[in-house]
């Protein structure tokens, strides 16, 4: 398109419209994670008067923040692990082999992802209690029951993204593995999985993003035992008081490492995100 | 990672591979084998999906209240009595159902609009290389990368009345009015979740439609240019057909993320929702687990799929028989 003047108008007033709408709430929560509590307490301004790090020292304190973290890792490190290696393995077989009921296994699998979560909710809960009185395995309440469910959510365009990466790979490749002598397992962790290395990282950071960020289940399934960040920011809410401050200290420090995962692994979720659109 | 990631190419850019004799050629093991290297995927969404959808369907035909969610096979059969209750639009229940579907379809359709819009206005304004081009690139990708319950937490703290950003605006920089408006109670709860809901979701949209650009070479724009189209006609001609495809795709999953979106109202309002913010996956959520009867709760949920699947199935039968003509 070519830069006409009136082009460089219309980008400068998009830039700065949407710009605005974007910065405008991460400017808040910056600015006001470093305020003291009585100033987020009364009318807003925009520039802190009192600037303060005691927020980021007593969200710790206020509520356990530093269990809700340990949780949400854990659950998330192992969602996105077991995610990731069960996309792997179905993606291999997509992309690799002819059998019966490939077709109504892609399908299936994708369309699950477009299913509203409270249609699983009720009877995912249900069946987890019916679980735990008939086998005695806790799984509402627990972080095994969390990592279970959040594993199976970002599942289905794991394996999509992941079976079009595979694709874009030379089957010559696998085949010379082959008649080096590995079977097609060894194919698949020695040749395909290391050219397919960025898809890898673009769906362990969209697996990791999915369980980090989840509130829907994460606010039936957990007590204070296997209380995720998602839902354990509203602790600072009491009866008391809001502790603004604190909640958006919280928010930017449970914020940051998602942010640049994905930023920086970008431009890979931007191919996969067309290859399927395009196809 | 950057250096990693530059060796193989995405899959967007690759040919589709023709399907050749792959690693099949052994009989035996490797024809069970793809069965093998599935059974883990199809087992967790077995247990997750399909199953608890199934059970779903049965719960919707049950009485299952609050004393036989430990004892469900003891629920007595509740008939087409949970759907005659989910339906009945002269009681409570029913017309707040009605009520919030309503709502529901106002906000999908607002807010997708402005995410679209929005989305591509930006995508457009960054087709060009220019200084800076990355950088508003990355900062545009921010709100959607951030965990939703820290975007919406935020919101709800620049929404209050009294203390917050939106109405300091409003009232004490520009003077629009002299009494500060309520944004999380009353009829203006509304606007507030499509102000939030677009934040969050436009930036996929400008993340999708910008990879779609990305694929349309420059010469056929220099053409047009030669034969004098300014930047409006080039966008409605080449611009805007090319990237139907994508398009089509985009519109459908923002609907169908908007419809059942449950972060914005929760985070939002918590579990005390004002009417004209009761979106459809909330009200479900509530009616569910604040009245502990989950055979409603789960008519409810099956109405909904029926809706999304008849949406959905029409909106594919139209956008493919017109894609066939045109």
């Amino acid at each position: 398109m070519g830069e006409t003047r009136g082009f460089k108008v219309y980008r400068g007033v998009v830039l700065v419209v949407l710009g605005l709408f974007v910065l405008i709430p991460l400017y808040v929560m910056v600015t006001s994670s470093l305020k003291p509590l009585k100033d987020v307490q009364g009318a807003f301004t925009w520039w802190p008067s009192n600037l303060t790090i005691a927020p980021f020292v007593d969200m710790w304190k206020t509520v356990p923040l530093a269990r809700y973290f340990v949780n949400s890792t854990v659950v998330s490190v192992a969602a996105t692990v077991l995610s990731v290696a069960l996309a792997i393995l179905a993606a291999f077989a997509v992309s690799r082999f002819k059998f019966r009921g490939r077709t109504v296994f892609t399908t299936t699998v994708l369309s699950t992802q477009m299913f509203p979560g409270v249609l699983f909710l009720l009877p995912l809960f249900l069946i987890f209690v019916n679980i735990n009185n008939s086998f005695g395995l806790q799984l509402v309440g627990t972080r095994l029951g969390l990592i279970i469910t959040y594993l199976t959510f970002s599942l289905p365009f794991s394996i999509w993204m992941l079976a079009g990466y595979f694709d874009s790979i030379p089957r010559e490749l696998d085949e010379a593995a082959l008649v080096d002598g590995c079977g097609p397992m060894g194919a698949l962790w020695r040749v395909v999985l290391p050219a397919a290395r960025p898809g890898v990282i673009a769906v362990a950071i969209y697996s990791f993003m999915t369980a980090w960020g989840e509130v829907l289940f994460a606010s039936v399934m957990t007590t204070e035992a296997n209380r995720t960040l998602s839902v354990g920011l509203r602790q600072y809410s009491t009866q008391t008081n809001i502790y603004w401050n604190q909640i958006m200290a919280a928010a930017l420090v449970v914020s940051v490492p998602v942010v640049i995962g994905f930023l920086l692994a970008q431009r890979h979720f931007v191919a996969g995100v067309t290859a399927g659109a395009v196809k | 990672m950057s250096v990693a990631t530059s060796e193989a190419r995405p899959a967007a850019e690759a040919k589709p591979a023709k399907k050749k004799r792959g690693p099949e050629h052994r009989p035996g093991l490797n024809r069970w084998l793809p069965y093998l290297l599935l059974a883990p995927a199809v087992l967790a969404e077995l247990l997750i999906h399909i199953v608890p959808m199934f059970v779903g369907i049965w719960m919707s035909f049950v009485k299952l209240t609050k004393f036989y969610i430990a004892n469900w096979s003891a629920a007595p059969s509740a008939g087409l009595n949970n759907y005659k209750v989910a339906l009945d639009f002269n009681n409570a229940v029913g017309e707040g159902l009605l009520k919030s579907f309503g709502v529901t379809v106002a906000f999908s359709l607002i807010t997708v609009g402005l995410s679209w819009v929005f989305g591509m206005a930006a995508a457009v304004a960054l087709q060009p290389q220019f200084r800076g081009r990355s950088l508003v690139r990355t900062l545009f990708l921010v709100p959607y990368a951030l965990p939703a319950y820290a975007g919406i937490l935020t919101w709800n703290f620049m929404l209050q009345r009294d203390t917050g950003v939106v109405n300091h605006v409003l009232v004490d920089n520009l003077h629009l009015t002299s009494d500060r408006p309520f944004w999380l109670i009353g009829g203006n709860a509304l606007v507030s979740l499509i102000t939030v809901a677009t934040w969050k979701l436009w930036t996929f949209a400008f993340l999708t439609l910008m990879a779609g650009l990305q694929s349309i070479p420059r010469d056929v724009y220099e053409a047009a240019a030669v034969d004098g189209a300014g930047n409006l006609r080039q966008w409605r001609n080449i611009t805007l057909p090319s990237l139907r495809p994508v398009n089509l795709v985009l519109v459908l999953v923002l609907f169908l993320w908007t419809f059942s979106d449950f972060n914005t109202p929760y985070v939002l309002f918590g579990t005390a929702q004002p009417p004209a913010g009761d979106l459809i996956t909330f009200h479900i959520y509530n009616a569910s687990f604040l009245t502990w009867n989950f055979g409603t709760g789960a008519a409810m949920s099956v109405l909904l799929l029926i809706f999304l699947m008849i949406v959905t199935g029409a909106y594919l039968l139209i956008t493919g028989r017109r894609s066939r003509r045109g």
